[in-house]
């Protein structure tokens, strides 16, 4: 952490933002949100703002690898923290699965919503993975694998309001990419296994 | 939102310290809904103490099969542990069937307790609310209140409480644990949430500046066999208009144990001790169930535009039941 | 000037699946929206809007704001510029964009001041800090048929207020079968994904302003005349638009306070409405109760029709939802009668929201045909067939082309209707009862003029320039196929550039009007261009420009009847104990003329239906009368559908080119909202035997309907659905 500038009586204070890799540091007004901090303070402005408060997913990014929404997330509450946006999660020119099944299967409309769908979709993979049941889940006992259908991916998905009404498309997007990402995973297991 | 002062607490004594009894003073957990609260102004804290990142971020199984949870334990987290699911299958349903994922990442277990109501005048400043300006008068009592209080309100206030979580634990005896400048207590969840009364701004029985720390189930293995419900306006990604935790342990027909707990109906989560009352030692039929369910709801207060709720846990109450004894009788043969 | 017989099949580039142009930099994140574009010096504006629902500013005490950290601006009726008095925009007078001009106060969330600071946090901040005093005045919110206030207005820009055919009284009284009920929508909000933001700053004498507008050139008219400004001097821009639906097409707080604050404090502003702003700032669609009287014989041919609709408008300005213009090319009878009427009230001012007056119109008259079936106990497609109309019902003109049925007979054969058991409440799978429901769908189908330019540059590609706005339609995509067929090349050898005012005139997106005003404007200038091209002339540097302008080919078009058709199909589960609704699948088939990308136009015509499930289940602002506020103004209180709502829905199309257009479109932007809800409500019949005639079909409304007349023990077998969609078992 930065040596604060700060503390309970200053209104700001010196802080270390890590996105996508790169260290940033910066002094906040600590009513900043991480949301506006990416935006308006690093011109990352991938990251969307639909609703500012949590009730629609539109800014969602990643917090040390897990979705998170960046809307309630106060920017000094993150210092040192990693966080990874949707300008962050292509590997150089080669989209991330989701971002390409998005694109390929026509997975929006307008796009607002998009940076926050993937980011969301790319987590929830790993979630699923993971072996966390949804609410979708039937069966939540730790021995029940639920297989990531449609309406298992509709309910992981809903966090992410889609205006549009692109849902169809997304569910259809995020099936492609997780069978690829599972794909790429035992893919990369084997190489390491031999 | 006001200007204020920020500091991350590196322990609990710490914490509790730096808040002291500051009433402008708030403690910071995931801030999915203080932040929120802020942004709307019904919150206008001076300091922020941040307790993320305590050391109070543990599961684990106590010696007689219990279990203990930290406070700064994640929504996500606490859903997804191998012994809740195992131990208290109907935790994890009502802490999945609450928010998003998003949400669930960031939300604590200790802020998701002490979630505010999401009535709608409570959460705009412009609006008369009991609960936010005492004595300012309830706007909801004779305003829009469709999703509101059918148990245990008072002419001063009507709104619910939102937690899902909150309604899983209600039924399995939980009880909260805090720490004070004067030390460490704790709280059964039962006593947790107050009276609404004529003060519906005093919400818990936590001292001032107290912080909570964790929680602690006890062994029950009943709830191993436990379900929740919710109904809500959209699929999801929505607050419950009713919702219903239920374990139950049914031997040849007779209802041995059961626990029953309601949402979305009350202030507080709701304890239906009156349904478990008649239920237990009886027959598990459909028709025992409902007469359950009438024996708690009895006491149902609905205003001009919630009367349905009564229906509606009364018939959630047979179908979860319900459910239930088939899946304990038919594990049972 | 081009003719209907221009369509070439040049390339074959439309009708060929693509993907968005635009796609890459929306998937990575580098697409920027209005509210996104950095400049230097940037302020920071936020609105300042009334508590009180009527009333007068008494007093603003700017002067503690003034002080407080950051702050560059106060601006309230005292101080503000002033703006043109009796400002008449684009789309007729328009008191709703004078802000700060006075100290009335009409409605609840009206703005009555604006705060400028260094920071968003900052202005914030001072903006709550801010002391309004007001002289409350007592108000009514309270939107009923029958209030004293309610008026029959002259016309809206949808039609005239009322048509009347032949004697309603003797036709009623000569019907075997009557249907007369009464149906209400509720408020519903459009809620775009991205807020209405707005940057305006003074550059060597112009103003420009990025907007996030569905048709800048109309925002830039409309700005120059509320300030009295030479229209050359007003740019606006809108590269990218997080979707509009109709809410923003006008000048509204966001972009005319941005421009008031730049002209005051001389640096640029940016201006983002909260989403809460968003719920009193920027309009929605009027709550409508619509009575449907329907007088048939017994063999279902109707002999009196008429569709009675109320909805409310502001106090400043009269807004018509047209709810009952949907049936007047729709169904013929002997007696056909159609009537609007509106109440003023002290709420903030309703707006154009996807398929304005067909949304809430198409609910309640699907649903009463429906009621018409089951009492003369026909299939519900067979009751449309046989009131087909010949030549416009109201205006006697005759069809371009009419594929109602035909919709309905390819979407019947798809979702296998042909085995549904018509009695309602007798299908049951576990706790949910299963009930399948049709509707029709129809839009006008309309092109406005536009301009367009195309350059043949000299390194053999296209540049195309046309004022175009693409909310999410895929339009950048449609009009770069158009052409790309058009100049028989491939779309990737064309460049198109929209979005921007100093384009030129062109009509916006809206009333699914876009793409065919826009590819009318663009085929014009290429089939010039080409015949150009076709003498030989070598392209200078500066390649070989050619505009068009379509005003005068689409005033010479014959009166004609000019609809897009379509039929909804849905199924529904049905909790009854719950009162919880799923809808299991959806089909949409529609006519709707040539389709440009079957990719996108596949998403927007299913984006559409799924706006009718959610209008159906979901949507619904609920104004509290005591203080005229909304009491769920924010995303966790107005729902609309999440992706757990939605099943596999399904939207495809059939027909041939539209007739009278060059490239033979008709428009799909609205027609996939139209009927979908009343689909849905008529499955809630099927399944439980009780109408829904009020929306949304919410849970405690179902709940307190309960289930229809009882079926007798055993009656109600556990068994599927026919044609129930393959392995989605959501429900």
């Amino acid at each position: 952490m930065a040596p604060p500038t700060s503390g309970a009586t200053t209104t700001s204070s010196g802080i270390t933002l890590n996105v996508n890799g790169e260290k940033h540091t910066l002094p906040v007004d600590h009513r900043t949100t991480l949301l506006d901090a990416l935006r308006e303070r690093l011109d990352l402005t991938g990251t969307k703002k639909g609703c500012d408060q949590g009730q629609c997913g539109a800014c969602t990014v990643l917090v040390d690898g897990r979705r998170s929404l960046s809307c309630l997330q106060l920017a000094v509450a993150a210092d040192g923290r990693e966080i990874t946006t949707i300008e962050g999660v292509a590997d150089g020119d080669r989209l991330h699965p989701v971002q390409q099944a998005f694109l390929d299967l026509d997975g929006y409309q307008c796009g607002y919503c998009t940076p926050g769908q993937i980011c969301s979709a790319i987590a929830m993979i790993e979630e699923h993975a993971a072996g966390w049941p949804s609410a979708a889940t039937a069966d939540v006992r730790p021995e029940a694998t639920p297989p990531l259908d449609p309406d298992e991916i509709r309910e992981r998905m809903s966090g992410n309001l889609c205006r549009c009404g692109a849902y169809v498309n997304i569910v259809r997007a995020v099936a492609r990419a997780a069978d690829e990402v599972r794909a790429d995973d035992t893919a990369a297991a084997k190489e390491a296994a031999a | 939102m006001r200007e204020f002062g920020y500091q991350r607490a590196e322990d609990v004594a710490g914490a509790v310290a730096l808040l002291g009894a500051d009433p402008e003073a708030r403690y910071l957990g995931g801030g999915t809904n203080l932040v929120d609260l802020m942004k709307t102004g019904v919150e206008r804290p001076a300091l922020l103490v941040d307790v993320r990142e305590l050391p109070l971020d543990g599961i684990e199984v106590t010696a007689d099969g219990g279990l203990r949870v930290g406070a700064t334990v994640t929504n996500s987290d606490l859903a997804a542990h191998p012994e809740v699911r195992r131990r208290y299958p109907a935790l994890t349903q009502a802490v999945l069937a609450a928010a998003s994922g998003q949400l669930r990442n960031m939300a604590t277990v200790g802020g998701n307790l002490l979630q505010r109501t999401r009535c709608g005048y409570f959460t705009d400043p412009a609006r008369p609310c009991n609960k936010r300006v005492p004595g300012s008068g309830c706007a909801a009592r004779d305003g829009e209140h469709h999703n509101h209080a059918i148990l245990g309100a008072s002419d001063h206030c009507v709104a619910t409480h939102p937690s899902d979580m909150a309604v899983a634990l209600a039924a399995f005896d939980a009880v909260i644990a805090y720490e004070t400048v004067d030390g460490p207590g704790e709280t059964p969840l039962a006593d947790f949430y107050l009276p609404v009364g004529d003060t519906p701004h005093r919400e818990t029985a936590l001292p001032p500046g107290a912080l909570i720390t964790g929680l602690t189930l006890p062994p029950a293995p009943v709830a191993a066999h436990s379900r929740y419900r919710k109904v809500r306006e959209r699929a999801s990604y929505a607050f419950a208009i009713g919702s219903i935790a239920a374990a139950l342990d049914v031997r040849d027909g007779v209802v041995r144990e059961v626990r029953l707990a309601y949402g979305a109906v009350a202030s507080r989560p709701w304890r239906a001790r009156a349904a478990e009352r008649a239920l237990t030692g009886g027959p598990a039929t459909a028709t025992a169930f409902a007469a359950a369910a009438d024996a708690e709801l009895a006491a149902a207060e609905p205003l001009s535009d919630n009367g349905y709720k009564v229906p509606l846990l009364r018939n959630l109450t047979v179908a979860l039941l319900s459910e239930l004894t088939e899946a304990t009788e038919g594990a049972a043969r | 000037m081009t003719t209907a017989t221009g369509t070439t099949r040049g390339t074959g580039a439309v009708g060929a699946a693509r993907t968005r142009l635009e796609g890459l930099a929306k998937v990575t994140g580098e697409a920027r929206y209005s509210g996104e574009v950095p400049y230097a010096e940037l302020a920071h504006g936020w609105i300042v809007l009334s508590t009180v629902a009527r009333g007068r500013v008494r007093a603003i005490d700017d002067g503690p704001v003034l002080k407080m950290p950051g702050v560059l601006a106060v601006l309230h009726h005292g101080n503000a510029p002033r703006l043109k008095e009796g400002f008449v925009g684009s789309f007729g007078p328009d008191p709703v964009a004078e802000i700060l001009q006075r100290d009335r106060v009409p409605h609840i969330g009206w703005p009555v001041a604006f705060v400028v600071a260094e920071t968003s946090e900052q202005a914030r901040e001072a903006a709550e800090a801010l002391v309004v005093e007001y002289d409350t005045e007592p108000h009514d919110v309270d939107f009923h048929a029958d209030h004293p206030a309610r008026y029959t207005p002259e016309a809206s820009p949808m039609g005239p207020a009322v048509t009347a055919k032949g004697d309603l009284d003797t036709e009623l009284a000569a019907s075997a079968v009557l249907v007369d009920e009464r149906y209400s929508t509720p408020e519903q909000h459009h809620n775009a994904m991205e807020p209405h933001a707005a940057m305006a700053r003074w550059d060597n004498g112009r103003l420009e302003i990025v907007d996030s507008s569905q048709g800048t050139f109309a925002t830039a008219n409309d700005i120059a005349a509320l300030f009295q400004l030479d229209p050359a001097s007003v740019r606006v821009r809108s590269e990218h638009i997080g979707g509009g639906f109709g809410s923003k097409a006008l000048a509204r707080a966001h972009n005319v306070l941005a421009v008031m604050a730049t002209t005051v404090i001389g640096r640029p502003v940016r201006v983002v409405l909260t989403r809460r702003q968003m719920f009193s700032l920027i309009g929605y669609r009027s709550p409508t109760t619509q009575r449907v009287r329907l007088g048939a014989e017994a063999d279902g041919r109707l002999r009196a029709f008429d569709h009675d609709g109320v909805s409310l408008t502001s106090t400043l300005t009269e807004f018509v939802e047209a709810s009952t213009g949907f049936g007047r090319a729709l169904y013929d009878a002997d007696a056909h009668h159609t009537a609007n009427h509106v109440v003023p009230l002290d709420v903030p001012t309703p707006t154009f929201m996807r398929a304005p007056g067909e949304a809430p119109g198409s609910f309640a008259l699907e649903s009463a045909l429906d009621e018409l079936a089951e009492k003369c106990g026909l299939d519900p497609i067979e009751l449309r067939a046989r009131n087909e109309p010949t030549v416009g019902p109201v205006t006697g003109l005759p069809f371009e082309d009419n594929d109602l049925i035909a919709c309905f007979r390819e979407g019947a054969r798809r979702f296998g209707w042909a085995d549904r058991d018509a009695r309602p409440g007798v299908r049951r799978e576990g706790r949910w009862l299963i009930g399948t429901g049709t509707a029709a769908a129809t839009f006008p189908a309309g092109a406005a003029p536009s301009t367009a330019a195309v350059t043949a540059e000299a390194d053999d590609t296209f540049t195309v320039r046309i004022n175009a706005a693409d909310v999410g339609t895929g339009a950048r995509t449609a009009l770069a196929q158009v052409a790309a067929d058009a100049l028989d090349v491939p779309t990737e050898r064309v460049r198109v550039r929209i979005g921007d005012s100093d384009l030129g005139q062109a009509w916006l997106s809206g009333g699914s009007m876009g793409t065919r005003s826009w590819s009318w404007a663009v085929m014009a200038a290429i089939t010039e261009l080409r015949e150009r091209l076709a003498l030989g002339a070598d392209i200078p540097p500066e390649g070989i420009t050619v505009r068009s302008d379509t005003t005068e080919a689409i005033g010479a078009q014959s009166e004609r009847e000019r609809h897009s058709y379509g039929a909804q199909f849905a199924e529904v589960a049905v909790d009854v104990s719950t009162g919880e609704v799923r809808v299991r699948r959806m089909l949409g088939i529609f006519a709707a003329g040539r389709i440009v990308n079957p990719l996108t136009a596949r998403s927007q015509l299913t984006g559409g239906m799924i706006w009718g499930l959610s209008m159906a289940l979901h949507e619904e602002a609920i104004r509290d009368r005591a203080s005229g506020a909304l009491a769920n103004g924010d995303l966790a209180g107005y729902h609309f559908a999440a992706n757990a709502d939605v099943p596999a829905v399904e939207a495809d199309w059939i027909g041939e080119p539209a007739p009278d257009d060059p490239v033979g479109i008709k428009g799909i932007g609205e027609i996939g909202i139209v009927g979908a809800a009343a689909a849905i409500a008529n499955a809630v019949w099927h399944a439980t035997g009780v109408r829904h005639r009020h929306l949304p079909i919410r849970p405690d409304r179902v709940l307190g309907a309960g289930a229809g007349p009882e079926p007798a023990a055993g009656a109600v077998p556990e068994l599927r659905a026919g044609g129930a969609a393959e392995g989605d078992t959501r429900a």
